[in-house]
């Protein structure tokens, strides 16, 4: 489904990704881990096509085709992804027209029918339940006067309407307490599917007991500097990202 | 400095020829107003950007027209198809039209009134002597300072009157469209009166609109005066010619407990001004002032707003918001005055504005005099762009960019339309936003 292949990216004139290989296929939960600042977001942001970040060098094939060339409006109607970990309020824009509008770019793009606002919101609403969201949030502006954790549920709500074959998760577990946590878990879970994939960014190890990845890859400095199943994660709680600096440090010296 | 006096001799020379035009007229007693204003005009100079109240508004190419009287047998009517545009779909309301101006009986369209109601003409009331012309007309405004309001008081021969009695309250809003017509180059000088007694209430709408894309210019005066408890609202919508200039004055006093919305959209003229001067003269006065303009090209848009707490108790919210592209120029001037008497007195005041453009500039200017001592006063202002942020987050959702961009300015603009209380004007304006934001 997506390839990355050497891929180097900047912030502000800052190298951040000095070159990432990555192959995610249809139907696998990658969980990328790393220490602050080893590029972890810069990496969700790249692929979501943020336009600060700037591909320096590398490819990212998604689908047989080139991502990195595409619009982040158009990556997201081929079925891209990116759960925010600041998700951005939209004073005055409301969250169903918003959401309806977002599913109907996509699906003119498929070339299939715009689904009218009575069908749309009677799927919302069962798609809501399933991520615990009152319906009062339904009439709001688009994350407004929202709670952190509710931020982070609408983010997931927007992903079970839009239903991307690629999701990126950048930090959704962060400030999430632990009712919240399963509520976001449940809603990841849920799409899970032979035919998507679906990359968790995250710090900790905690979110990885409620969605068991099927890799967990240690990025450090911009690089991914280990790669293993899902006991990599655990053996990283238990030893910390120190654990994987040196090895890494000693590899580079050779 | 530029020379001014050559128009002024044309202004003062078109007053002769207005003298002469006029008959029965000059026998009323508001003629003696009318030539205490001339002379006024005459001591008065226009304003220049060096004095503080223009200090961001050159109104030199006013000056440079000379713009010719268009009096009422001059005055070609439009028809009633050409102007069926400026009327909202599936509005039902009282309407009144004027012509460079004069009231139009033909293209106006009363519904029942309840008894002692009066919309329509200010001319004909005059003619009539109407004990409320006698009792407000002129009352209000300061047209020994104000050269544009001197100028409308010497040609002020007809407008928009309203009074309604004690208790009464119209349920149709009342839509007055101004509409410039005709030849080029040609003024206007509607002349305002609303009259509301104790405990009544009406909507109004002031429409002021042209016929085609040429040069011309309204200088409007209104003045409104608010009985006590009573509740007046009055939607300003300003869509005249691109090319046209639009000078206005608007002067409220409100008695006790007497609450006053103003909503002021601005569109369209190539030079707007409005003064916009609210005095809360009894206890318990409520102002709600809220505008809203859209600018482009080399338009100009200017509100100066003067709200005076002269009594204690009373709450004042003004919200301007303000979105420009191309050249385009912003200036919002907030006076707020809260007099040594008006303890309690509760004000907020706001103005933002989103800048499209590299070019296009805003000046915004809190003015807060605080006398008193048990007040709360807030006020704020930001001059930006679209957020980067917010626009990468729809977009990160499938919605392209340039609707993106709608889409937000479209919600910061909705912020103003919502207050707006008649659902046909909201539709009509939305519609307008739409269309001048897509046309980019």
């Amino acid at each position: 489904m997506l390839e990355i292949k050497n891929l180097y990216a900047s912030v502000e004139e800052k190298e951040i990704l000095k070159g990432i290989d990555l192959k995610v296929n249809a139907g696998e939960v990658h969980a990328i881990m790393g220490p602050n600042g080893s590029g972890k977001s810069t990496l969700a942001n790249v692929l979501a096509g943020r336009p600060e970040y700037h591909v320096i060098s590398g490819e990212a094939i998604y689908e047989g085709k080139d991502l990195l060339a595409m619009s982040p409006e158009v990556r997201a109607r081929e079925g891209v992804f990116l759960a925010f970990q600041y998700p951005v309020e939209l004073p005055g824009v409301n969250n169903t027209t918003f959401l309806r509008a977002a599913l109907n770019e996509a699906r003119k793009y498929r070339g299939q029918p715009e689904i009218g606002a009575g069908q749309f919101l009677s799927m919302l609403k069962k798609k809501m339940q399933s991520v615990e969201m009152s319906d009062a949030l339904l009439s709001r502006s688009v994350n407004e006067g929202f709670s952190g954790g509710e931020k982070k549920r609408n983010e997931i709500l927007q992903m079970a309407v839009l239903e991307p074959k690629l999701a990126i998760l950048d930090e959704t577990d962060s400030g999430l307490d632990i009712d919240a946590l399963r509520i976001v878990a449940n809603g990841v879970n849920k799409l899970r599917s032979k035919d998507n994939a679906i990359i968790l960014v995250t710090h900790y190890q905690r979110l990885l007991n409620y969605i068991i990845p099927d890799f967990v890859h240690v990025l450090y400095n911009g690089k991914i500097v280990k790669s293993g199943g899902k006991d990599l994660a655990l053996e990283l709680e238990d030893k910390g990202y120190d654990w994987v600096k040196p090895e890494n440090e000693s590899v580079a010296a050779k | 400095m530029a020379d001014t006096s050559q128009i002024k001799n044309w202004y003062l020379s078109l007053f002769k020829d207005f003298e002469n035009y006029l008959n029965g007229e000059k026998s009323l007693p508001f003629h003696k107003l009318r030539r205490e204003a001339i002379e006024k005009f005459a001591e008065l100079d226009f304003p220049n950007m060096h004095q503080e109240d223009w200090r961001f508004t050159d109104i030199s190419p006013i000056l440079k027209h000379t713009f010719a009287y268009a009096n009422r047998r001059s005055t070609e009517l439009p028809s009633k198809g050409e102007v069926s545009r400026f009327l909202f779909d599936g509005m039902k309301s009282h309407v009144i039209m004027f012509v460079n101006g004069f009231y139009s009986p033909e293209l106006s369209t009363l519904l029942p009134l309840p008894g002692g109601v009066t919309i329509g003409s200010l001319a004909a009331a005059m003619k009539i002597s109407d004990d409320g012309i006698t009792a407000h007309i002129s009352k209000y405004t300061g047209s020994d300072k104000d050269i544009f309001t001197a100028l409308n008081t010497a040609f002020a021969l007809d407008g928009a009157y309203i009074n309604i009695p004690d208790g009464i309250a119209i349920e149709e809003p009342v839509h007055i469209i101004f509409i410039s017509h005709g030849g080029e180059k040609t003024i206007s000088q509607p002349r305002n009166l609303f009259i509301a007694g104790k405990n009544s209430q009406a909507k109004i709408i002031q429409h002021f609109v042209g016929t085609s894309n040429g040069v011309y210019f309204t200088n409007s005066v209104t003045e409104v005066y608010a009985g006590e408890g009573s509740n007046i609202d009055v939607t300003k919508i300003q869509e005249e010619s691109l090319n046209a200039f639009h000078v206005a004055t608007t002067e409220v006093s409100l008695d006790p407990n007497s609450n006053y919305e103003s909503h002021a959209l601005s569109f369209g003229a190539n030079i707007y001004r409005h003064n916009l001067n609210v005095t809360l003269k009894g206890e318990g006065g409520n102002a709600i002032l809220e505008g809203l303009y859209l600018l482009s090209g080399d338009q100009l848009s200017d509100t100066h707003s003067l709200i005076d707490h002269a009594s204690p108790h009373c709450t004042s919210r003004e919200r301007y918001k303000g979105i420009l592209d191309d050249r385009s120029h912003g200036v919002f001037n907030g006076r707020i005055m809260v007099r040594k008497d008006a303890q309690q007195t509760n004000s907020f005041q706001e103005n933002r504005n989103i800048i499209l453009s590299n070019e296009a500039k805003v000046d915004t200017k809190p003015q807060l005099e605080i006398f008193a001592d048990d007040v709360k006063c807030s006020h704020g202002a930001t001059v930006g762009q679209l957020n980067k942020e917010s626009i990468f987050y729809l977009r990160s959702r499938g919605i392209g960019e340039n609707q993106a961009r709608l889409i937000l300015i479209y919600a910061f603009a909705n912020d103003i339309l919502k207050g707006i209380k008649i659902d046909e004007i909201r539709n009509k304006l939305e519609g307008v936003l739409g269309e001048r934001l897509l046309k980019n």
